[in-house]
This record gives C-alpha cells, sequence and structure tokens, in this order.
C-alpha cells in the first residue's frame, strides 16, 4: 500500500520534471485494486462511454475523452473494446452511484470506464474510475488536471490503466518524429527547383502534427533523445551537419561544426552519445561522438560504403549496413567498432536496421522483394527473420514504439509516401500522415 | 528516354537562346551513344546532339563555348543551363563508365577555361534504394567524380561534394529513364 503510493507519487514527480508542460499530473492516488479479469482463456472486455461534462463548457473534452481513451486502450490489444456503438441501450450515468451495472454486465463489459470533466474558467478536472463489473469495485481512480488538450487526459489514463492492469508499459504519450515536405516550400539559397523538407511531431496516433523546424532548408532523419527533450536530425546548410534541437527550451546545437558531410545521427539509448554516418574522411563511415561534438571516434574503416548505425537496447553494440560484399547487408560491431559480423545471409538488399528496445532484442529493417521493399525482423537470439509487411507499395524506414510491441515505417501502399504503424505481429495498420509526402519516423521514448 | 531527352535538350537549347542569345551546347543526353560509335564514327560529335534543324539555327560553334556569354552570367542563370554536364551512374554503383568519364573529362576542360570557378558535385540516386542508404551512395558518387576530376587536374580545394539521397529526382517518373537520369554526380557552380 505505502509502496504502491510511493510509486505513484514519483510518477508524478517524474512527470512533472520530464514531461513537457501540459501533460496531466495525476494528484491523487487510487484506490488500490485487483486486476479485472475476463472470462478464462480471453482478454476482459472493457467498455468506454463518453465521460460525463459537469459543467456546460466541458461537453466537447468530455466526449473527445471518451473516444480517445478507448482507442489508447484498444491500440495494446490488451483488452477486447466494446464498439462504442453498442451502448446506445444503457442508460447514461450522471453519477457513479447511477452506474447501470446490470446493463455493463448484460452487453457483456468486464469493466467500465466512469469520467468525468469539470470546466470552470480555464480549468479543467477530469476524474476518472475503471470499475469492475462483477464485483461492483473501483480497480482505478485518479483525479488529473493541467494537460494541454483532451487528448493528453485519455493518453495518461490509458498509459496508467495498462500499468496498472497489465503491468504494461504504453505508448499512448509517446511521440512520432519525421520529415515532411507538405508545406511545398522552395528552397531559397540554391539554383533548382527543390522542395524545402521540415521535421515535424505528432501524437503517436496521428494527432497534434506540428511543424518544429522552419528552416526552409532540407532535413532529414530526425532522432529522439531518449528523455523525448531533443531532436537530432540533418540539415544541409548547404553542407548537411546534424543539429540537436532541443523542442521545448527552442535551443539548437551543431555537435558536428561543419566538419566533413555528416547524416543519420542516431542517440545512444543512455542519451550521452550519438552515432551517425560522415563522408568527413572521404567515404561514408561510422561514427560515435559525445552530445555535445566532443570525443569523436570513427569506427568503421572500409572502402565500401558504411552507413545508418543503430545502437542495441543496452548501448554496447551497433549494426549498420554496408555493402563490401555487394549488395547492402546488416553487420554488427561493438560500439568501439570491434569484432565486425555479418547478420543478414538470406536477402539480396537489407537495409536501414533499427534495433528494438529493451526487453526485446530484435532488429527490424528493409528488405526488398519485387520492386519496392518489406519491413522484416531478424530476431538476435533465433537469428530466425519475420516478416511485417507483404508487398503493399514500397515499405521502409521502420522505428520501433519504445515498449517494443509497435512499428512506425513508411509505405507507398495508398500513393505517396506516408507513415504507418503497424503491431509487431504484422496487424494492426494505422495511418499516420496525409499531408504531403512523409519519410523516416522516429518515435519517442 | 532518346525521344524525351532530346525534347528536353531542346527545350534548354531555346531557353539558352532566348536567355543569351548564343550559347550552342552539346546535348544533355543522359546515356549518350555508345563509345564504339563515338570513336569509330567521322560524325560522332553529333551523335548525341538535338535534332539538326536547331542545330542549323544556332549562330555560334559548339565549342570553344563562348568566354564573355558565359563568364558573364549570373551564377543562378548558368547553373540553369550549365557548362558543366551530369556524369550519370548505373544502379546502385558509384563507379564512372565511359561516358561518364567523357562527361567528366569535358567539364574539366571548362574548369580549366575558367580557373576561378569553385563547383560542388551533387550525388544523387533514384528511388530504388532506401533514403537512408542512397545518402551513403550518394556520397560515394560525388566523391567518385571529384577523385576522377583531380585526376584531370581539377585541384580538390575547387569541388565540393554533398549529397542529396533520392531527396531531389530531376525527373519525378518512376520509369527507368527517369531512374537513369536521377543517379547522377550533378555539378553546380557556387562561385567564380
Amino acid at each position: 500500500m505505502g509502496l504502491a503510493a510511493a510509486v505513484v507519487a514519483a510518477i508524478a514527480v517524474a512527470a512533472a520534471q520530464d514531461r513537457p508542460a501540459g501533460t496531466p499530473q495525476a494528484q491523487q492516488p487510487g484506490e488500490i485494486g485487483v486486476v479485472i479479469t475476463g472470462d478464462p482463456g480471453t482478454p476482459p472486455r472493457y467498455a468506454v462511454p463518453d465521460f460525463v461534462a459537469l459543467t456546460p463548457d466541458a461537453a466537447e473534452s468530455a466526449k473527445t475523452i471518451g473516444q480517445v481513451l478507448w482507442d489508447d486502450l484498444n491500440f495494446e490489444q490488451e483488452f477486447y473494446l466494446i464498439p462504442r456503438d453498442t451502448y446506445s441501450s444503457i442508460p447514461v450515468a450522471r453519477t457513479i452511484d447511477a452506474l447501470p451495472f446490470a446493463a455493463w454486465r448484460e452487453l457483456g463489459a468486464d469493466a467500465v470506464v466512469f469520467g468525468t470533466v469539470q470546466q470552470t474558467g480555464g480549468k479543467v478536472v477530469v476524474q476518472v474510475r475503471l470499475l469492475n463489473v462483477r464485483s461492483r469495485q473501483t480497480a482505478f481512480a485518479k483525479e488529473y488536471f493541467n494537460a494541454s488538450n483532451p487528448r493528453a487526459y485519455a493518453h495518461t489514463i490509458a498509459d496508467e490503466i495498462h500499468q496498472q492492469q497489465r503491468g504494461l508499459r504504453g505508448v499512448a504519450r509517446t511521440k512520432l518524429a519525421f520529415v515532411s515536405d507538405r508545406n511545398r516550400d522552395r528552397l531559397v539559397d540554391t539554383v533548382e527547383n527543390r522542395e524545402v523538407k521540415e521535421i515535424y511531431t505528432a501524437d503517436y496516433d496521428g494527432a497534434n502534427q506540428r511543424r518544429i523546424t522552419v528552416s526552409r532548408r532540407l532535413n532529414l532523419n530526425p532522432s529522439w533523445a531518449p528523455d523525448g527533450r531533443a531532436l537530432a536530425y540533418t540539415t544541409y546548410r548547404p553542407n548537411p551537419d546534424i543539429f540537436v534541437s532541443f523542442i521545448y527550451q527552442g535551443v539548437m546545437q551543431n555537435p558536428t561544426k561543419g566538419v566533413g558531410a555528416n547524416y543519420l545521427s542516431i542517440f545512444s539509448p543512455d542519451g550521452t552519445r550519438i552515432a551517425f554516418m560522415s563522408a568527413r574522411d572521404g567515404n561514408p563511415e561510422i561514427y560515435v561522438m559525445n552530445v555535445d561534438g566532443s570525443n569523436v571516434r570513427r569506427l568503421t574503416n572500409h572502402p565500401a560504403g558504411d552507413t545508418t548505425p543503430t545502437w542495441s537496447p543496452s548501448g554496447d553494440q551497433i549494426a549498420f549496413v554496408s555493402d563490401r560484399t555487394g549488395g547492402p547487408q546488416i553487420y554488427v560491431m561493438g560500439a568501439d567498432g570491434s569484432n565486425v559480423r555479418r547478420l543478414t545471409t538470406n536477402e539480396s538488399w537489407a537495409d536501414r536496421p533499427t534495433w528494438s528496445r529493451a526487453p526485446f532484442n530484435e532488429i527490424a529493417y528493409a528488405g526488398r522483394t519485387g520492386a519496392g521493399f518489406d519491413i522484416k525482423v531478424y530476431d538476435i537470439a533465433s537469428g530466425q527473420t519475420r516478416q511485417i509487411t507483404f508487398g503493399e507499395g514500397s515499405n521502409e524506414s521502420p522505428a520501433y514504439a519504445p515498449n517494443g510491441r509497435h512499428l512506425a515505417f513508411t509505405s507507398t501502399r495508398f500513393g505517396g509516401v506516408q507513415v504507418f504503424t503497424i503491431g509487431r505481429d504484422g496487424r494492426g495498420l494505422r495511418q499516420i500522415t496525409r499531408a504531403g509526402n512523409n519519410q523516416t519516423p522516429a518515435w519517442s521514448n | 528516354m532518346g525521344r524525351r531527352s532530346q525534347a528536353a535538350a531542346v527545350l534548354m537549347l531555346v531557353a539558352a537562346v532566348v536567355v543569351t542569345g548564343c550559347g550552342r551546347r552539346r546535348a544533355a543526353t543522359p546515356q549518350p551513344a555508345p563509345s564504339t560509335a563515338s570513336t569509330s564514327s567521322p560524325d560522332a560529335t553529333t551523335t548525341g546532339a538535338p535534332p539538326q534543324r536547331v542545330e542549323d539555327a544556332l549562330p555560334v560553334p559548339p565549342q570553344p563555348l563562348g568566354e564573355d556569354s558565359i563568364g558573364n552570367r549570373p551564377l543562378d542563370d548558368l547553373n540553369r543551363d550549365s557548362p558543366l554536364k551530369p556524369v550519370f551512374f548505373a544502379l546502385d554503383s558509384s563507379d564512372l563508365d565511359d561516358a561518364g568519364r567523357a562527361a567528366a573529362t569535358a567539364n574539366a576542360d571548362v574548369l580549366r577555361r575558367y580557373p576561378t570557378w569553385v563547383i560542388t558535385v551533387e550525388g544523387h540516386c533514384d528511388e530504388r534504394g532506401t533514403p537512408e542508404y542512397n545518402l551513403a551512395l550518394g556520397e560515394r558518387r560525388a566523391a567518385a567524380v571529384k577523385a576522377y576530376l583531380a585526376t584531370l587536374g581539377v585541384v580538390s580545394s575547387r569541388v565540393r561534394t554533398v549529397s542529396y539521397g533520392k531527396e531531389f529526382p530531376f525527373n519525378p517518373g518512376h520509369t527507368e529513364d527517369a531512374w537513369a537520369q536521377n543517379r547522377r554526380g550533378h555539378f553546380v557552380i557556387t562561385s567564380r
């Protein structure tokens, strides 16, 4: 009991420190309840109706939070979410005491969410309870305030329910960063007619798409700092160089300082180092530096091209692409450049590795299949490969969600190049972007 | 490919005449005639040229390039209708073939004529590789062009390189023709 309360308090403190302003804070620890189970062998069935608006201003937020929470809880496939359009026969409860448990049980619900939204002036207070329909006991109860928008309340509630009920680290508060040409701006410093590409971010579900860079230049390959507060990417000024942008502070650093051409920066799991590809010594090779640009070390030394580094979850190894044996293949080496060995042997062209995060230990990559690429996953322990996409358009640039259960990637399947997410089992495809062309997604922690 | 690039060459020539009043250019054919034909035929210089009637309409002989007309033009105009021709590459290759070496040699001649020019060689790729791999491939293409220019006496301090991967295709199409045009070392005059 005391321990659980301490954990909740610790989470609240961490949220205040690490999250951008506007992420809701949990005010009070909930009642300590039991895990809600379903019928034997089946996932628990959840009902998430609209939240109750306690003030007229809150009506829209109440509806949004209910819908987004339903989507968030559905995303991880840990629960069966009863479709919201079947709730119309259930009497709407204005208070917790009026909850029609019998009607929810009749609909097959094992768990029901009851939430309220109170909006007075600019202040919003959201209360939520997760109730066991059979026992009518509260399994989870919290009050939230100070979120930037209604969706943020839902995302926080979903992550906390996943944590409490399944011990699962949800990803509802994570973000995607990607490159987009949607603004159709033109480069100002070139003789060619070329489009600007800027870095954008979006919530994990595609909402709140925001432009991050305003450079009117070519910006490529964003990667997140592990704490989610900075993005590293390449900007052509006109020399391609690596910048680290602390997006909530508006501070930008340039660790590579214009030394040669520098691309494909990626943070180490502990956030202290950046691996990247550079042609500073005349040929594409893998380098590592501290985030501030100090202690640059070259890891590869081969006349072929070595590119696209990715860190192992523990940070002690780096996978990369090399065409030293002909077509591009994926290689692994120690983070000091030692012990280079080839990983992929069954592909004509294996490219763009992304190492999963713990507890998984696998590498997603783009493997050539026919005219395009498909997303495949190489399991380090077994050496087995499994395929995630199957020839619908060209599928490239995989990036893992921080809990390892999902991948973001790009696909041409519906025309243009767009960002999608998909489960690691190949199910649950979701289109994230629609405007312009969008490439090279990165998924925040 | 031939018809499209010839048409493009005609358009560029017309533009050149309109803008500058002169500037006879060699055809910007992505894949010039096979080297066997150009070495054995006495008409080698016209093998890859645009349609004859356009050539007839041009008042200035092909070589040498008019010093004043080029030297005095704004950089942007110069690059838009450049005397420096692209070096084209085979799929997933950064090796200069015969046609590539010929284009680089012609460019080296121009650079000798304008010894103050500083250029950027941009490495470009077709869309069939991944965006990440193509950054490296473009680097190697640009580096290969720079290295070959060095063997022709163009000092490396005059040649900057950059890779644009597949970010800026010259031909947005999805055909072999388009891909061939997009696999290139592209020359940009950055100062003079």
